[in-house]
């Protein structure tokens, strides 16, 4: 670690990693990915700058494999707009029948149209105080009747950074309590949805829970008040009929917070690099990147990543990331349950020099250097030659 | 996935060539298999966009929905697919043998039985979701349908429910099973890619497999830059051709793959267990011909408590059977299990093959083998002991000492004074033995459905289909 001691506050230093590209922010899909791989210091660095990741990987010649169909995304539209039509007459019936409350009426608040003149920065911080106070004012129970939040825009400390959160999502409140209300487009078919699809919904919804138990405490009120019980709203059956259920998100919850606190602080990753390291693309009056790709990728590969083949799912910057995997010979690319398997060993030269016996164990790997040996003589044996 | 497996992963990541993790196949492979790659449209739960299908490699049969969003269209879709899967099942109904039972009534067994071939597990859960959404529907009532669809829905929900069978080939996801033979140098994630796993086996691991434009997917999610660029214009087009065409180019490749996994499997030969397995796939294949032709209900929604928990029984037992039988016909599959200590395989260096045990009436022949190991024996004396060289034999661990292992042999070895001929292996002869033997647990006695305790919900109620069950939407 240098020791010298660097001018500048941590958010300045942010914004020079990010440059002049225009900053991205955070949703809770990034920030349940990021609890997912929290040792990824590039990650973590990216992320906690702004950076447009998809961009970056674009322009490394590594683009992201995710993309959305539009019939998903019209689908996902539609069904949006049904259960929120004539304001939320749909949700509230089954808030009603779900919760049994009494819920006479309700009012209904959207918060996404505050500040959209401003410019990115600013505006969010305009409806993120607008948030607060709308939330405030109903924690403190000045009116009793029901209300729901559209699209409120919710803070999140990421590593010692704040982090705005667009949660396309409402948060309902009556006498008092709260319930995040997720709409999802992924069916339930007979009681049950897709188990990869409904667990991405609950982490999503945890960070969303954490957001919103963190601003009731920082406004002076018991974060309880936010139920653990988050409301999933998805189709039911093939058919486009909404459906409720309530899902416990207190193990994504204890999850997610273990995660965020044992995130390395962005202040001690930024420590350890160069002064003048930037991630910046430095887009062009269209807006596509200048920088050579060679000065990018080398900025990059200064910070440290952790892959692992689950980032193909969750990370924009995987395939950079596997091909540097790959340069390297790292025993990561073949997933989490072989690196384990393999108990630290993590170069595939190392792991197969221990198995032929052309390496000698380290202190330390002895016992999977036995294991490995003896594994490469049942294969021989068994494979009659090799 | 065991550390031979991970072994065999770094060795293919290293030599860029997929590495075997079995010498022997695993499943059973039809003279006739009905390859299906069905597509589906994004965002949608079951909602059919396209397949391809057909059990001759030169000739598929391309099948489109033209207006994904038609739910008329969307039945039409489902009545031509019954129209290629209907024959092909029920061309396998008519010859038969009877198979006697003890204790039981002797039954008529298929000779063969159909097989569905998919690309991949999303291509299972699609069936399945495809059977959910038809087998329900009646041809007559308010939305009336084509009498076949109700009738493909039962077939689909069969063959994805057998695709979780262990050990069953009814069903196979060409992913799954050429997993199970053979091991890449890449993440199990990235496996499920089926252009980049053949690539793996075949020529080695190339770019292009993850590239969308060279290798569409193999369904049924299809490449959201197709439905953006080619797919969404072409419907709004309205002209079917061109949907028919642009949805050509996705699954053809796929196709082509399909029947190169299913030439790479048969260039294995059969493990010694895979004619037994098939042969309970045609038994369960009758039996469900059976219901059908009598007129039992469809499929219910969910199970019932005894239902269920004598389905969850059959499983467990049919996957500890299927593993058992693996290790049995595959030496590289016993080795995992020499590996962790439950295996043993080496020399005979002695033998004593007239040893006896008791006196007089009570004498018992039990004969005594020494075999010189390398592997770690951690097996306590007494362990029962099954060998794959002698199915049939029965033994137990006597001890084992410093490589060298003592074994009785409790069963197999003939009625007379001295041990039958052959049952005692030689000295000098390679075996192996194992505590991994096919004695499992009895069933546990479930009582009928109709004697449901209340702690499980009582007696089920008996499925009758109504007019909302086939109402149902599917939009």
């Amino acid at each position: 670690m240098s020791g010298l001691k660097r001018e500048g506050d941590p958010a300045h230093r942010l914004d020079a990693l990010r440059g002049t590209t225009p900053p991205r922010p955070h949703d809770a899909r990034a920030i349940a990915a990021l609890a997912a791989n929290p040792g990824c210091a590039r990650r973590a660095l990216m992320d906690g700058a702004g950076l447009d990741k998809d961009a970056a990987a674009r322009h490394l010649g590594f683009p992201a494999p995710f993309g959305q169909s539009p019939f998903a995304i019209t689908r996902g539209n539609a069904f949006e707009a049904l259960v929120k039509a004539d304001g939320c007459a749909e949700l509230l019936r089954m808030l009603r029948e779900l919760l049994r409350l009494p819920v006479a009426e309700v009012a209904y608040h959207d918060v996404e149209n505050v500040g959209e003149n401003a410019d990115a920065r600013s505006g969010a911080h305009l409806r993120h105080a607008h948030t607060r106070s709308l939330i405030d004012r109903a924690a403190r129970g000045e009116d009793d009747a029901g209300t729901l939040y559209d699209h409120p825009l919710l803070a999140l400390t990421i590593a010692g950074h704040t982090a705005f959160l667009e949660p396309d999502v409402v948060a309902f409140q009556l006498g008092g309590r709260f319930h995040i209300v997720e709409i999802k487009s992924f069916a339930v078919i007979d009681g049950q949805a897709e188990p990869s699809a409904a667990a991405a919904a609950a982490r999503q919804a945890a960070v969303y829970v954490l957001a919103l138990r963190t601003l009731l405490e920082e406004l002076g009120h018991d974060p309880l008040r936010v139920s653990h019980d988050v409301v999933l709203v998805c189709p039911e059956n093939f058919a486009n009929r909404p459906v409720a259920t309530l899902v416990d998100v207190r193990r994504q919850l204890a999850v997610l917070r273990r995660q965020l606190a044992r995130m390395t602080t962005l202040d001690r990753l930024m420590a350890g690099l160069p002064e003048d390291l930037t991630f910046d693309l430095r887009p062009g009056e269209d807006g596509r990147p200048t920088r050579p790709v060679a000065e990018l990728a080398d900025a990059v590969r200064r910070t440290t990543a952790r892959y692992a083949p689950d980032c193909l799912s969750t990370c924009d910057l995987c395939f950079f990331c596997r091909d540097e995997a790959r340069q390297e010979g790292a025993s990561d690319l073949l997933g989490r349950q072989v690196r384990d398997e393999l108990g630290g060993v993590a170069s595939v030269a190392e792991a197969l020099g221990l198995a032929d016996g052309s390496r000698d164990p380290a202190e330390g790997q002895e016992e999977i250097a036995r294991l490995l040996r003896n594994a490469e003589r049942l294969r021989r044996e068994c494979l009659g030659s090799v | 996935m065991s550390l031979l497996t991970s072994l065999a992963r770094l060795r293919a990541l290293d030599e860029g060539i997929a590495q075997p993790v079995a010498t022997v196949r695993h499943c059973h492979l039809s003279a006739r298999p009905m390859v299906f790659v069905p597509l589906r449209l994004s965002g949608e739960a079951a909602a059919p966009l396209a397949a391809m299908l057909g059990d001759d490699r030169d000739r598929p049969r391309l099948l489109v929905v033209p207006q994904p969003r038609n739910r008329d269209l969307r039945f039409a879709w489902a009545a031509e697919l019954a129209g290629v899967l209907l024959p092909y099942v029920e061309s396998f109904t008519a010859d038969t043998e009877t198979v006697e039972r003890r204790g039981g009534d002797p039954y008529e067994r298929a000779l063969d039985a159909p097989q569905l071939v998919v690309p991949n597990t999303g291509g299972v859960a699609f069936t399945r979701l495809l059977g959910r959404s038809t087998r329900f529907r009646r041809a007559d009532g308010p939305y009336p349908v084509p009498e076949s669809v109700p009738l493909l829905g039962r077939w689909l929900t069969y063959f994805a429910e057998r695709a979780a069978y262990p050990g069953s080939s009814l069903t196979l996801a060409a992913t799954e099973e050429l997993g199970r033979h053979w091991a890449s140098g890449q993440s199990g994630l990235e496996d499920g890619n089926l252009a980049s796993l053949v690539a793996w086996i075949t020529e080695g691991p190339r770019e292009e497999a993850e590239d969308p434009l060279v290798w569409p997917p193999a369904g049924p999610a299809t490449d959201p830059g197709f439905d953006a660029e080619v797919l969404a214009p072409a419907i709004d087009s309205g002209s079917a051709e061109r949907v028919t065409e642009a949805l050509r180019t996705q699954l053809a490749p796929t196709w082509r793959l399909m029947w190169q996994a299913l030439d790479l499997l048969a260039g294995l030969e059969p493990g010694a267990s895979v004619a037994q397995r098939w042969e309970q796939d045609r038994a369960s294949f009758s039996a469900m011909a059976e219901s059908v032709a009598e007129g039992g209900p469809p499929q219910p929604r969910r199970d019932g408590a005894v239902a269920a928990a004598a389905r969850l029984a059959r499983m467990e037992r049919a996957q500890a059977a299927y593993e058992v039988q693996r290790a049995y016909d595959d030496p590289l599959v016993m080795a995992e299990y020499r590996l962790t200590g439950e295996a043993f395989a080496g020399e005979v260096v002695e033998t004593v093959p007239d040893n006896a045990e008791g006196e007089g009436r009570s004498r018992k022949l039990r004969p005594l083998v020494v075999i010189k190991t390398d592997d770690p024996v951690l097996l306590p004396p007494g362990t029962a002991l099954g060998t794959p060289e002698r199915r049939a034999q029965g033994g137990e661990l006597v001890e084992a000492h410093e490589g060298l292992v003592t074994v009785k042999i409790t069963k197999g070895m003939g009625r007379g004074k001295t041990a039958a001929p052959g049952t005692v292996p030689d000295v000098g002869e390679r075996v192996c033995y194992t505590s991994l033997t096919g004695d499992f647990q009895g069933s546990p006695g479930l009582p009928d459905a109709e004697a449901t305790p209340w702690t499980h919900g009582g007696p089920p109620q008996q499925y009758v289909p109504d007019d909302e069950d086939a109402q149902e939407e599917w939009s």
